[in-house]
């Protein structure tokens, strides 16, 4: 049995604004093991950014955790002090975010930004060594060392991904989060990359959370997937029974969305109804307007994930059978 | 290198127009106008014969083009002529009173930028609070202050009533200047000189008239200053720097303000205009012995070659001053390519 | 039913004020203190307890007291009534400047950034460099030439925020004009003049109304320096600038009233202004947040 790196409990998230609250996340469980990839997937605004960022305690105001734990080496670390905080980002746990471009400080060298996350959580490592263990990751990560001082904007946006991944493998942490990685990359830039990291989980011993709205994408990188949808994860499991057994309607919806090359599909899928309003979310199960099998249960009361044959789903339909039979 | 050298070279062959229209502009403006300078010269009871005289003693009976055109070529040998009032070179009074203004712009302008991007910057990273509203108002009520009501309201505090800092002129009177006057900058003097108490007397006589011109400008700063940060704050660079587990303070002054920086100092030329507008009123107010308050002095006089000469000047350094952000601009941003 | 309609009123108040935040605020109190001194200058007399120059309003140099709420000054005459007064002064020379600033520098940016050309370099390059020169410099050299006098000073104050109109409206005449709808209405024969005036114009409206209203503020400011130093208008005329000027020399003997109270005046009038032109700028184009 491999160790839980990084343990989930029960977490809530709101974002408190004008017109409401929005209930970003709810009562969400979760486990991620060492070594392993996890894929979350659900489409934007259902709460997985947040979920993401709150790994890290770094939820942007004025959203707020209102509920939950989240464990890291048996230390929740939304109770720790903001200076060890500090330590545990971009040491322990790091993240890159969507946009390559613009996720490295354009005023300075890519050398700089390397020495000044080296050297904030290890203050004693001189910038001559800082820069040596930076030449050494251009090299794993297949760039050119010379690059390593230039600025971000002479490199491409692949590249400054790559250098993102670099800069979050360098003190080499537990887990990665990966924050819909190649969504602005384009498809061939976007293939390497995949490439690219799966590659990475070889050459580091390294858990990795990728965020994507593209199931076709964790397919080929993840272990897991857990899928969310407003603010709830309502299926989980191993990529090949969530990918060819899918129990909940809205995984179903999202497989099928995939675009087919080779099945040469005539008409782009695309999945009716539109995501929950999380200010008011349906008091039964979230996914019941837009669900095609949905029945009156649905609508009064919300399913918890159970699990059935080896993989988790939140859904009335399948409850209501166990118990007919 | 010898790409922004051809750059820069371009630049300031591209403010000789404009200076040429200033140019233009005042001195048909001064020679159209009704005001007549050997009137006021030599009274308005002066005899008709000694007013002629005079006018052709200084060209003022030739027609306008060619005064004008004997002008440009005096301007073209670098030399802005003789004042009309007085028996002097016009650059003289100039030269000598140059430093006084410059050090008191210098010296305003790092106060306002100071306290400017400190206020500024703190307001953005704590948005929509009540210090942050706090320093909005601020930085909107500063901007309506004219410069010479504020100069007299700190007069009367620190001046009158806590009787703390002098009001007027650059030095006291026990300060003898001719010990000391090197370059004409009397921080600098005084302290090449070793001469501490004068340093010291001359900091406070700087103080309040440096303050007025600092808090006058600030309230722009601050405005700069938060609408930049919170526009920078949203970008991903500085979310990314948080999840490397930067402390706040590296995050906000090391990331965010840098970047805040770069538009700030574009602007920053053209405060130049600004800065030199309130100092006619700060250096009038505070009796400051400057240029600007010589521009004023001499307008009264009719004394046209001499604020011909300072106008020209002062376009000349506005022209400079954007030419210099460019360079630091460059300088910052790694992105810029001339 | 005069009740429905304040309470229509109150209603649409209050809903806007929750749409537009504070910047809504800011515009209501921008426009109050606008609409008061507009009032003071309009009537003064029902406002003032005295007239400007009564020199028997109270004893010279007293504080403000019960019989002059603001003091009295050097020649005894009441600070609140020549507040009061002034205002019509100020206000006066600062809104004509700022309508015959509008008045030339909106037709020359239309045009010169509808027809484009050598005419458009020349004008351009003129007005730029009007624009990057000190503007209240440039006022001091022209009122000095002009010689005190209220039209001479409302021109003076004109001629300096020419360019800022001109700016703004080229900039935007040159972007419009490359529009779809401009294009349309050429397509359907429109002529150059009523491109200007019926495609164009409306479009620029917005930008220039909040130009105006920051260039009164501007203006404000700059009539009340030239004041100040003496250049202003001729005596006997109240003025806020040149009461601060006189009042200067009694300043170090402490009578701090007759320089306080007008320069509160011109801060008041001045934030009035300038807190209508900024809201609205924001108020009517969101993209220009906060700068």
């Amino acid at each position: 049995m491999m160790k839980n790196i990084i343990e989930i409990k029960n977490l809530s998230i709101d974002y408190p604004i004008y017109v409401g609250t929005v209930k970003a996340v709810r009562n969400v469980s979760m486990k991620i093991k060492k070594g392993e990839v996890i894929g979350l997937v659900g489409e934007s605004g259902c709460g997985k950014s947040t979920l993401g960022l709150s790994l890290l305690n770094m939820v942007r105001a004025p959203g707020k955790i209102i509920n939950g734990e989240i464990l890291y080496n048996n230390t929740n670390i939304l109770d720790i002090p903001y200076k060890e905080l500090l330590k545990l980002r971009g040491h322990n746990i790091s993240m890159i975010f969507q946009n390559p471009l613009n996720s490295l400080n354009p005023l300075y060298k890519v050398s700089e930004q390397f020495v000044e996350t080296i050297q904030s959580h290890k203050p004693k490592i001189k910038k001559k060594k800082a820069l040596e263990m930076a030449e050494e990751m251009f090299e794993k990560l297949g760039i050119e060392k010379s690059r390593l001082y230039e600025y971000p904007h002479q490199m491409s946006g692949g590249m400054r991904q790559r250098i993102m991944i670099g800069i979050a493998l360098i003190l080499n942490p537990d887990l990665i989060i990966a924050d819909e990685p190649t969504t602005s990359l384009d498809v061939i830039v976007e293939a390497q990359f995949v490439d690219f990291l799966r590659n990475l989980k070889d050459k580091f011993d390294v858990s990795i959370m990728v965020i994507t709205h593209n199931l076709g994408l964790v397919a080929e990188l993840a272990d897991r997937i857990a899928v969310m949808y407003g603010g709830k994860i309502i299926e989980r499991g191993e990529v090949e029974k969530i990918y060819h057994n899918p129990m909940h309607e809205y995984t179903k919806g999202l497989i099928s969305c995939i675009p087919n090359v080779k099945a040469e599909q005539k008409k782009l899928v695309t999945m009716p109804g539109a995501p929950p309003d999380l200010i008011n979310p349906p008091s039964g199960c979230r996914f019941s307007p837009r669900c095609p099998k949905a029945m009156d249960i649905c609508y009064e009361k919300l399913p918890e994930l159970k699990t059935y044959d080896g993989h988790e789903v939140a859904c009335w339909l399948y409850e209501t059978e166990k118990e007919n039979s | 290198m010898k790409r922004i050298l051809k750059y820069f070279t371009i630049r300031l062959l591209l403010t000789i127009p404009m200076i040429f229209i200033l140019l233009t502009l005042i001195f048909f403006v001064l020679r159209v106008m009704p005001a007549d300078p050997v009137k006021s010269m030599l009274g308005a009871h002066a005899p008709k014969r000694v007013i002629e005289q005079k006018r052709k003693e200084l060209g003022l009976d030739k027609p306008v083009y060619s005064q004008y055109w004997d002008y440009l070529k005096q301007l073209a040998r670098f030399d802005l002529g003789d004042s009309m009032i007085m028996k002097q070179k016009v650059i003289t009074p100039i030269k000598e009173k140059l430093p006084a203004t410059l050090e008191l712009i210098i010296f305003g302008l790092i106060l306002a930028l100071t306290l400017g991007v400190f206020l500024g910057s703190y307001g953005a990273n704590n948005r929509g609070t009540k210090t942050d509203t706090t320093i909005r108002l601020y930085g909107l009520v500063v901007f309506c202050i004219p410069a010479y009501w504020m100069g007299l309201m700190l007069q009367l505090i620190f001046g009158i009533w806590l009787d703390w800092l002098p009001i007027a002129g650059r030095t006291g009177s026990r300060v003898l200047v001719a010990n000391f006057n090197n370059t004409g900058f009397y921080l600098i003097d005084t302290l090449m000189a070793g001469n501490f108490t004068a340093f010291f007397d001359v900091l406070t006589h700087l103080a309040l008239p440096a303050l007025t011109l600092a808090l006058i400008l600030s309230g722009i700063f601050v405005r700069l200053t938060r609408a930049n940060m919170l526009d920078v704050l949203n970008n991903d660079y500085i979310l990314a720097a948080r999840a490397r587990g930067l402390s706040e303070r590296k995050v906000v002054y090391k990331h965010a303000l840098k970047n805040t920086l770069v538009p700030i100092l574009t602007m920053l030329g053209m405060q130049f205009a600004l800065l030199i507008a309130n100092a006619v009123l700060t250096e009038t107010t505070f009796s400051w012995p400057g240029m600007a308050r010589l521009l004023v002095k001499r307008i009264h006089l009719r004394d046209y070659p001499t604020v011909q000469g300072i106008i020209i000047l002062i376009a000349v350094m506005v022209s400079l001053s954007s030419l210099i952000v460019d360079l630091v601009y460059a300088w910052i941003d790694p992105r810029v390519k001339y | 039913m005069p009740t429905t309609l304040i309470r229509k009123f109150l209603n649409y108040m209050s809903e806007s004020k929750k749409k537009y935040g504070i910047q809504w605020w800011i515009l209501i109190i921008g426009l109050v203190i606008i609409l008061f001194v507009t009032l003071t200058a309009l009537f003064p007399g029902f406002f003032a307890p005295y007239s400007a120059d009564n020199m028997e309003a109270g004893k010279q140099l007293t504080g403000p007291s019960s019989q002059n709420i603001l003091g009295t000054d050097n020649l005894g005459r009441d600070v609140f009534s020549r507040i009061i007064y002034g205002s019509k002064t100020i206000l006066g020379v600062a809104f004509i400047a700022a309508l015959i600033s509008s008045l030339i520098g909106v037709p020359l940016g239309l045009i010169s950034g509808f027809v484009g050309g050598l005419f458009d370099k020349i004008l351009s390059l003129i007005m730029d460099s009007i624009f990057s020169f000190p503007g209240l410099i440039l006022a001091i050299a022209l009122a000095a030439m002009l010689g005190p006098g209220i039209v001479n000073i409302t021109g003076a104050v004109a001629v300096i925020y020419i360019p800022q109109y001109f700016r703004q409206v080229r900039g935007q005449t040159l972007s419009l004009k490359e529009e779809v709808f401009v294009e349309a209405g050429r397509a359907i024969g429109a002529s150059k003049f009523r491109l200007l005036r019926k495609y164009i114009f409306p479009n620029v409206l917005a930008t220039i109304v909040v130009i105006f209203s920051l260039n009164i503020a501007d203006a404000i400011m700059t009539e009340a320096a030239l004041s100040y130093l003496g250049l202003g208008l001729p005596a006997g005329i109240p003025d806020w600038g040149r009461d601060i000027a006189m009042g200067k020399k009694y300043l170090a003997s402490g009578y701090w009233w007759i320089i306080t109270f007008p320069g509160v005046a011109i801060v008041t009038l001045t934030l009035g202004f300038t807190m209508v032109g900024e809201s609205l700028s924001e108020l009517l184009n969101p993209k220009l947040r906060d700068k």
